[in-house]
């Protein structure tokens, strides 16, 4: 990792959708070479996925999401990894992030209705073992997210040309 | 009834209507237009400005301030020059808050001005420089700057143009529209023929921070330069506060007071509401000023390089957040050229012509836009490119 590799993946995370010789164009080497980089940065999974951040709201899609605390007893030797996987490898499992402060584990979960979160939560989630408790809170409305302010008001409103 | 037409001042009718009005006129009446033609940042500016500047309005910052502006932002814009450049502005005395860089052009040519005085201009250079000058009862004076120096004026260009008249020379670097910058070096030799002939110099540095190779020097950092020179700056550009309509103006007391005269009858004071917004801007902006500052940098090469690929000669501009290609190979002059492609190819450029003679054959592309949309306007520019070539192919076959 260097500058420029810092700077490819700056430009990347905000829009992946530059092609190499674009990128390399903004960087000032050429194409091979940010095809490299980028080749390298893949394979050592530091850029994991290409995705699309989307608004399934305004496309008329029903999305509940939760934040669920979940309180862990962790487990000698393996901490808290083991129960987290256990967690994380539901489909229904968006984030899983192990934190400081009150509660252990804070689980993201999204699915089509508020029951069917709830009993995701009920049935898999409290049930493992070593999970002592949760908290399930729902999510009422997204403002912003990784970054991105959802309903951005801030249009540009410059004139088309100006001196 | 009245006559207006014999009613208005000869000075302002004589002034010409500006160029980029019918461009303007053109433009909004079209859509799904790429604009390459906005003078301005396309950053909003930062929240963390227009937050201070809500707080102030809470806290009741809603009255005159003094003639020159707050005394906080004065010194903190003191502060800033020395920190960037080294040279000492005394906050009470040197420093003069404007409603933007406008307001001091004015005020510092209304300063210094007597009927028939001659002020140089190097030009391409940004439009208002010559109309102040003629409303302040000046004689403008261009001095012609091509793409064969980089849009560079030279010392000996502007030895060339002094008359017993001649007062005061504006120099404007990084430069709109050409993004030309200059080195520490001409500079220099400049200010020998400025202190040779006694000159005024008028730096609008609005620019500063947007330079992207070398490092800007400030003209009234040069040795012996600081008593003769009314430096002019602002946070339009660099803070991307365009709207928010503030500047400063910095210089020797005498002429800071002079200017200061014509400012408290015609302004009184600069909005106080960008006055606390522009001393968040110094005090906390600049780590995203940076960032800004980077992606304009990015966008320039991403721009430099589109433009060699389809074909557009370019001079690297290294400042600003313009590109000046030459067009002249089409044979079309910049006005047809950027007509042509509004309505061809719904990209809208400024004609190089609209800043002065030599700017004909060039097309002033900002770069204040998108990646996204710079990448779209490269396209389609090449497209028309191609078509204008094909045209003439068949035109000459
Ligand atoms: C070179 C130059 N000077 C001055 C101005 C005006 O600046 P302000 O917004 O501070 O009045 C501009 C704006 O485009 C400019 O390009």
């Amino acid at each position: 990792m260097d500058e420029k590799d810092r700077e490819i993946l700056a430009i990347l995370q905000n829009n992946s959708r530059l092609r190499p010789e674009q990128i390399a164009a903004m960087i000032g080497v050429d194409q091979a070479e940010v095809e490299d980089r980028v080749k390298e940065l893949e394979e050592k999974r530091i850029i994991i996925k290409y995705h699309t951040l989307i608004n399934w709201e305004l496309a008329g899609e029903e999305v509940v999401s939760a934040l669920i605390e979940v309180k862990v007893t962790p487990q000698r030797g393996s901490g808290f990894d083991n129960i987290a996987e256990r967690i994380y490898r539901f489909p229904e499992v968006k984030a899983v992030y192990l934190m400081s402060g009150r509660y252990d584990v804070s689980v993201l979960i999204e699915g089509k209705t508020m029951k069917e979160v709830a009993l995701f939560v009920a049935m898999k989630l409290a049930t493992i073992e070593n999970v002592q408790s949760t908290a399930t809170h729902f999510v009422l409305k997204k403002y912003k997210q990784e970054g991105v302010i959802l309903e951005d008001k801030e249009k540009d409103r410059r004139l088309v040309i100006s001196p | 009834m009245i006559k207006w037409t014999e009613k208005l001042c000869p000075q302002v009718k004589n002034i010409p209507p500006s160029g980029i009005r019918r461009f303007f006129d053109l433009v909004s009446e079209m859509k799904g237009v790429v604009s390459l033609g906005v003078g301005e940042p396309d950053f909003i500016t930062p929240w963390h400005i227009r937050e201070a500047c809500i707080y102030s309005l809470e806290k009741g910052y809603t009255m005159y301030t003094s003639n020159w502006g707050l005394i906080e932002l004065r010194e903190e814009i003191a502060r800033h020059l020395y920190d960037n450049y080294q040279v000492e502005y005394e906050p009470r005395t040197d420093v003069l808050v404007t409603v933007g860089v406008s307001e001091g052009m004015d005020l510092a040519l209304r300063a210094v001005l007597a009927p028939g005085d001659e002020v140089l201009i190097p030009e391409p250079c940004y439009v208002s420089y010559s109309p102040c000058t003629s409303l302040a009862g000046g004689t403008p004076i261009p001095i012609l700057t091509t793409a064969d120096n980089d849009f560079r004026v030279t010392a000996a260009q502007i030895e060339e143009k002094i008359t017993p008249k001649t007062k005061a020379l504006i120099l404007s670097y990084p430069n709109n529209p050409t993004g030309a910058t200059i080195s520490r070096e001409e500079l220099m030799e400049i200010a020998k023929v400025v202190k040779r002939h006694d000159l005024v110099v008028i730096s609008d540095e609005i620019y500063d921070k947007l330079t992207y190779e070398g490092q800007h020097t400030c003209f009234s950092a040069l040795p012996a330069m600081k008593n003769r020179t009314i430096l002019l700056n602002g946070f339009s550009k660099a803070y991307a506060m365009t709207g928010w309509r503030l500047g400063y103006a910095c210089g020797h007391p005498e002429v800071i007071s002079h200017m200061t005269k014509i400012h408290q009858y015609t302004m009184l004071c600069a909005p106080v509401t960008a006055q606390m917004a522009a001393l968040e801007a110094l005090q906390n902006g600049t780590e995203e000023m940076q960032k800004m500052v980077a992606e304009y940098d990015r966008r320039r090469k991403l721009v430099l390089k589109g433009f060699s690929e389809i074909g557009l000669t370019c001079f690297e501009p290294k400042g600003a957040f313009y590109a000046f290609p030459s067009i002249r190979n089409t044979g079309l002059s910049s006005d047809e050229f950027a007509e042509r492609l509004l309505v061809e190819a719904k990209v809208a450029v400024v004609p190089g012509s609209v800043f002065g003679t030599t700017g004909e054959g060039h097309i002033r592309c900002s770069y204040a836009a998108s990646a996204d949309n710079l990448i779209e306007a490269i396209e389609r520019m090449g497209k028309f490119l191609n078509q204008l070539s094909l045209h003439r192919q068949e035109a000459c076959g």
